[in-house]
């Protein structure tokens, strides 16, 4: 199975860098999802990856008694997932913005500070 | 004596908390600082003159050798009493000079700083120390140079001035620290004592090598001279007490000072007479070429410098004396010269040498000044530029087999400074005055009495050269000679040789001046062989290095986000793919093949293709849908690989972030596509080549054993220590409890920041 994981998050990278080098903002978005997408699953697949045995104790026991899947990862990306959200929908409204001022969406129109209210 | 040397600075940093009160009449308190500090040093003469140096030492910084100690002995308190008795006069003639200038009180304070700063300079007996003062007045000469900052000429030269300076001061500072190593102390006076060691050591070459650098970068030495020209964009003050008098004469404080540690070897001597003969007979044929007072000004210092470098580089009894008092001459007279030159300036508003004449019928007590000043530079007897071109003369004549060729030298140099003076100090004065300078009139007596009082200073120094005899030359020439003879001053020697020397000089001097007139011609004429100038080629080069840095920065800062995407991807790609290649073999393990089920398939199967769509759709909404397919995908990965929680909150949030671009997608730019094929097949090709590296470093990692250590700590721990059986959670909220504190502070300005963008209302302008 990990081969084939390998072989999405391949997929999940060459898709995000694709669509970041885009000139499109909205590409440039959907990229930086894509890459965050891969990102994780690239910390959960090297955290190895367990079937069906979630890092919760049985509720008898203190402790495990058995192997289980590596909690660690799991934090790290729990974490990640919100923040890549908190960055999803602040870029999200300033690209609508920045259109609705800038009236491009054109990254190549915007790299300069000062020529918009020419 | 520290409180002394740094009050300038003191006074220079309580400026700006005064500013309003001292623009008007009140910065006549600046002229005051250099009165008392005049007075103060004067009151160690007796002790100087008995040959008792006054020390003092503070505590800086030991445990690098460098400490606040100084030192006054004939050889500072020449220049001591330059620096404070010539900043008196320069105080005083830039308040009538600069009156009514908006910003006289930071003028006044730039000048200050200059003059403490030179103080430290010439009294430290540290070498670090003097290197600090040494830089600190270069800094404040930019500043000084670059007043008029509303001129671009004006910033230019003060840029050039600091940029070969400042170069000079890193070729100090490293001859400085090799002095101190080789020498064992940062002590003047404890390196006196090594001084034959240091000389046989082998790092004496590059020692004074350094050293000369530094000197000659200060003190305007061929082919450093042509900052000094360009510094005369500066006010007349500054000209005359920077360029002339004090700052440019550090460099020859340095070979003085050091002289007695380094020199008298066949590098330093040959090295120095070279390099300042030269320069005095490069800048005097230069100075015949001026039309500008000042710049016909600036050009005869340079001459003078290399007299002073050429005469210390003789090294003799005689030289060492003629430059000495070639030092003083050369201050009186030349400060003179360009406090005239300031005031024809500000009362004519030329300084055109070609258009003033007959001046001296509407201000004679200037023109007396002038006059006087250029006789003292001619050398006439019985002026005290007599006494030491007397001595200039006796030192060349009685160098070996040298002699003439040193004192041909030394005569040409002369005759061309003598003119330069006559052009300057007396033509001006002289013939008919043009109607235009009609209204012309004498300024205030601050103006005109400053370059009175050192010309006349000039005359009476001639006359009566026993008034310093004793009590100036002698310590000052006891501090740089290692003899310790008794010198004598003397105005009239007889008729002899050097007298005969002297009186050609002078009658060949004012021939000149008399047959050849300046003019345009002649001036465009010499310009021809501008290109060649040293000044030409480090203006060449910096424009080159310049414009590269513009190439260069234009090449990887080019404000195209992708550009930099690419560079740094297309780098990090060649690195690791060269890593790889190199180091590590693949290995694919049989089992990563096991488990497969059809369901998992199938939910791969779904998300490659949808991470198809989402990058060649051409419409948005399919993008975003795909985009979403993909999220919850992952989600059931999540759930099939035992992490319940993450996949809950992938699929929370990706529902979150698709309703989020539905709902603002009527208000999103059209689904462009801008770029060409060709650009898109490089981007894709780069983007293949990333993702394929991505996987098979995630392959290699995974054949790597995994250390669980820490994940063993939480699973035992999770229940015991924190009550919770979820792990995960348990992690979260409490193992590492902070960090999702900061997580949450994170959601919430990004929530403040949507929040206000989007209630944001936009101002007419911004519609626009």
């Amino acid at each position: 199975m990990e081969i084939l994981l390998i072989i999405i998050i391949g997929l999940l990278y060459a898709a995000g860098i694709y669509m970041m080098l885009r000139r499109s903002m909205v590409k440039l978005i959907i990229g930086l999802i894509l890459l965050g997408n891969g990102a994780n699953m690239l910390i959960f697949l090297l955290g190895r990856i367990v079937k069906g045995k979630p890092p919760i104790i049985e509720s008898t026991a203190k402790m495990f008694t058995e192997i289980y899947a590596d909690p660690i990862p799991q934090a790290l990306i729990l974490t990640a997932i919100v923040i890549s959200f908190g960055l999803q929908s602040f870029a999200i409204i300033l690209v609508k913005r920045a259109y609705k001022v800038a009236k491009t969406d054109d990254l190549d129109e915007l790299n300069t500070t000062d020529e918009i209210y020419e | 004596m520290i409180i002394a040397i740094l009050s300038g600075f003191i006074l220079a940093a309580i400026v700006p908390f005064f500013s309003p009160y001292l623009k008007k009449n009140a910065s006549l308190i600046f002229p005051l600082l250099p009165l008392l500090l005049f007075g103060y040093f004067a009151s160690f003469f007796p002790r100087i003159k008995n040959g008792d140096p006054v020390s003092m030492f503070y505590d800086w910084v030991p445990s690098f050798g460098v400490d606040l100690s100084f030192r006054l002995d004939g050889l500072s308190l020449l220049f001591v009493l330059m620096i404070t008795g010539i900043g008196v006069l320069v105080f005083f003639y830039t308040f009538s000079y600069m009156k009514g200038h908006e910003y006289i009180d930071r003028f006044y304070a730039f000048l200050c700083m200059f003059m403490a700063s030179m103080l430290g300079l010439v009294l430290s007996d540290n070498i670090i120390t003097l290197f600090i003062f040494w830089e600190l007045t270069s800094i404040s000469s930019f500043f000084l140079i670059g007043f008029n900052n509303e001129e671009p000429a004006s910033r230019k030269s003060a840029l050039l001035a600091l940029s070969i300076t400042g170069l000079g001061g890193f070729f100090l500072l490293a001859g400085m620290i090799l002095l101190g190593t080789v020498g064992g102390s940062y002590s003047i006076q404890e390196l006196l004592s090594s001084s034959e060691a240091i000389k046989s050591n082998s790092l004496y070459g590059g020692i004074i090598f350094f050293l000369f650098i530094g000197a000659f970068t200060k003190s305007a030495q061929f082919p450093f001279h042509f900052w000094l020209p360009g510094a005369m964009k500066a006010p007349t003050p500054v000209s005359t007490y920077l360029h002339s008098a004090t700052m440019v004469k550090a460099g020859i404080y340095l070979l003085a000072r050091f002289s007695p540690v380094l020199g008298d070897t066949f590098w330093w001597n040959s090295t120095l007479v070279t390099v300042g003969a030269i320069t005095m007979l490069y800048a005097a044929i230069h100075a015949l070429f001026r039309l500008d007072l000042k710049g016909i000004l600036a050009y005869s210092t340079i001459s003078a410098l290399g007299i002073l470098v050429f005469l210390i580089g003789l090294g003799t009894d005689e030289a060492l004396l003629a430059a000495g008092v070639f030092i003083l001459v050369h201050a009186l007279y030349k400060a003179t010269l360009f406090l005239v030159a300031g005031i024809i300036d500000h009362e004519t508003g030329t300084r055109d040498v070609t258009v003033l004449s007959g001046l001296g019928k509407v201000m004679l007590p200037v023109a007396l000044a002038g006059i006087l000043a250029a006789l003292s530079n001619a050398g006439a007897p019985p002026f005290f530029g007599f006494v030491g071109k007397d001595l200039i003369y006796e030192a060349t004549m009685q160098y070996g087999e040298w002699a003439v060729v040193l004192t041909g030298a030394a005569i040409v140099t002369n005759i061309c400074l003598l003119f330069a003076g006559l052009l300057a100090g007396v033509k001006p004065f002289i013939g008919a005055l043009p109607e235009k300078f009609g209204k012309v009139h004498l300024p205030s007596p601050l103006m005109w009495v400053p370059p009175l009082i050192l010309a006349s200073l000039g005359l009476v120094f001639g006359l009566f050269p026993s008034l310093i005899e004793q009590s100036l030359i002698q310590p000052l020439f006891s501090s740089i000679s290692k003899s310790g003879t008794e010198i004598h001053l003397k105005l009239w020697h007889g008729f002899n040789l050097i007298f005969g020397l002297s009186m050609t000089t002078l009658i060949l001097g004012t021939l000149l001046f008399w047959k050849l007139k300046p003019s345009k011609n002649l001036f465009q004429k010499a310009f021809r062989f501008e290109f060649l100038s040293p000044e030409r080629l480090v203006g060449h080069f910096a424009r080159g290095f310049s414009g590269f840095a513009r190439i260069w920065t234009g090449f990887f800062q080019n404000g195209y986000l992708r550009n930099y995407v690419i560079t740094i991807l297309g780098f990090l790609t060649v690195l690791l793919a060269y890593r790889l290649y190199n180091g590590i073999g693949f290995q694919i393990k049989a089992e990563m093949f096991e488990n497969v089920t059809l369901y998992e398939i199938i939910v791969l199967l779904i998300m490659a293709v949808s991470i198809v769509f989402t990058v060649f759709s051409t419409s948005r909404l399919v993008a975003v849908a795909s985009l979403g397919v993909i999220g919850y995908s992952i989600c059931l990965i999540f759930l099939f690989y035992s992490a319940p929680d993450l996949a809950m909150t992938q699929f929370s949030i990706d529902t979150l972030t698709v309703i989020l671009f539905v709902l603002v997608i009527y208000n999103l730019p059209k689904y462009n596509t801008f770029s060409s094929t060709p650009i898109r097949i490089r981007d894709g090709i780069l983007s293949v080549f990333f993702g394929l590296l991505i996987a098979v470093l995630t392959l290699e990692v995974l054949n790597e054993p995994l250390n669980r250590e820490t994940s063993e700590f939480y699973a035992q721990n999770a229940y015991t220590l924190a009550k919770g059986k979820n792990v995960v959670n348990v992690i979260l909220v409490d193992f590492r409890g902070f960090d999702t504190l900061g997580e949450i502070s994170v959601l919430a300005i990004a929530a403040l920041g949507v929040f206000s963008l989007l209630k944001l209302r936009l101002k007419s302008i911004e519609k626009e």
